[in-house]
């Protein structure tokens, strides 16, 4: 009588269920998939951004254009020398083509989008502030008042 | 159907960057009008807090050398200076040489073409500080809380007591 209600678990615990683990994964895949943004362009140039604390995030990147500056990177560097220069979507280009790239930035856009349009300045720390300014004056040119310096955040 | 799940997971996990661009965000002033040329006498000198960094990466502010370490606590001497005592929130010492009130006082940055990036984001951002900590100070007199906390409107506010006017003057080739 006593075996009767004696326990018939084996001792062996069943193995756990793996029925909702594609949906665990799909999960992460959706959540990867919204948050992944692709990188648009090939940098040619180097970039070690400087360090701030007084920094404010970038909203909406559709509404950013860069302009990156640095020195050729180490594969371009026989071809086009150290000196920096100035990368405008996937070329090298010169302070003057600034005026043309902002036109086409705007282009690109909405009218009403076009007057949001923020410049990020992506600049090496070693350069030098003479074409970051002749940058600026370019843009000054083209009307597009809104940059920002790109920076990473200081730890402290 | 996991297995293609899982490898487009892995693809995207391998992709994704997930950074934040962050930066610090000025705003140009436009082309000057060369029929009229910027009228420079009606503010007063002792209003103008003057930075020049050279090509060396020094600093050279209102006539004094100074490290740039020290460049934020000067700034904010400056603008809390209240010269004029219309300023009633302001804890200046009434220095006669510093600026009158928060809102004319204009913190005119200058640099020259060989200095380095560098420099001139560090000399930025200890400016920028400047501001937010006089800024973060009212912020939390008037309502207790951080800057940054506040409401939009509220933000404004003190906004109006410390306006940010740091103007940068037109490109020279002071020496190279």
């Amino acid at each position: 009588m006593a075996h009767k209600f004696k326990k018939n678990r084996s001792a062996d615990s069943p193995g756990i269920s793996t029925a909702s683990l594609p949906d665990i994964v799909f999960m992460l895949l959706f959540f990867f998939m919204v948050t992944t943004v692709m990188r648009e362009v090939t940098l040619l140039v180097e970039i070690k951004l400087p360090e701030a604390s007084e920094v404010s995030k970038l909203k909406r990147k559709s509404l950013v254009s860069y302009i990156y500056v640095g020195k050729p990177t180490k594969a371009l560097r026989g071809q086009y020398g150290t000196e920096p220069r100035i990368q405008l979507n996937d070329v090298y280009a010169s302070a003057d083509d600034i005026i043309e790239f902002v036109g086409q930035e705007r282009d690109a856009r909405s009218e009403e989008e076009s007057k949001m349009l923020t410049n990020s300045i992506k600049a090496d720390m070693t350069v030098k502030m003479g074409i970051v300014t002749d940058i600026k004056q370019e843009l000054r040119k083209a009307q597009s008042y809104k940059i920002n310096y790109s920076t990473r955040r200081e730890i402290e | 159907m996991a297995d293609i799940a899982f490898l487009l997971l892995i693809f995207f996990l391998v992709t994704t960057t997930m950074d934040v661009d962050t930066g610090i965000a000025r705003v140009l002033p436009p082309m000057p009008d060369e029929e009229q040329p910027i009228d420079d006498a009606q503010t007063n000198k002792r209003n103008i807090f003057q930075v020049l960094v050279n090509a060396y990466d020094q600093l050279l502010v209102n006539n004094e050398v100074l490290k740039v370490e020290d460049l934020k606590d000067k700034t904010m001497e400056f603008i809390d200076n209240n010269g004029d005592g219309s300023c009633t929130y302001c804890n200046g010492k009434r220095n006669p040489n510093l600026s009158d009130n928060p809102d004319k006082a204009i913190v005119s940055l200058q640099n020259d073409r060989g200095t380095s990036y560098d420099m001139y984001i560090r000399v930025q951002n200890e400016l920028a500080q400047a501001y937010r900590e006089l800024r973060d100070r009212e912020a939390m007199e008037k309502f207790g809380l951080a800057y940054d906390k506040l409401k939009d409107d509220q933000q404004k506010e003190i906004q109006k007591m410390f306006p940010q006017k740091i103007s940068e003057a037109e490109p020279k080739n002071v020496g190279k």
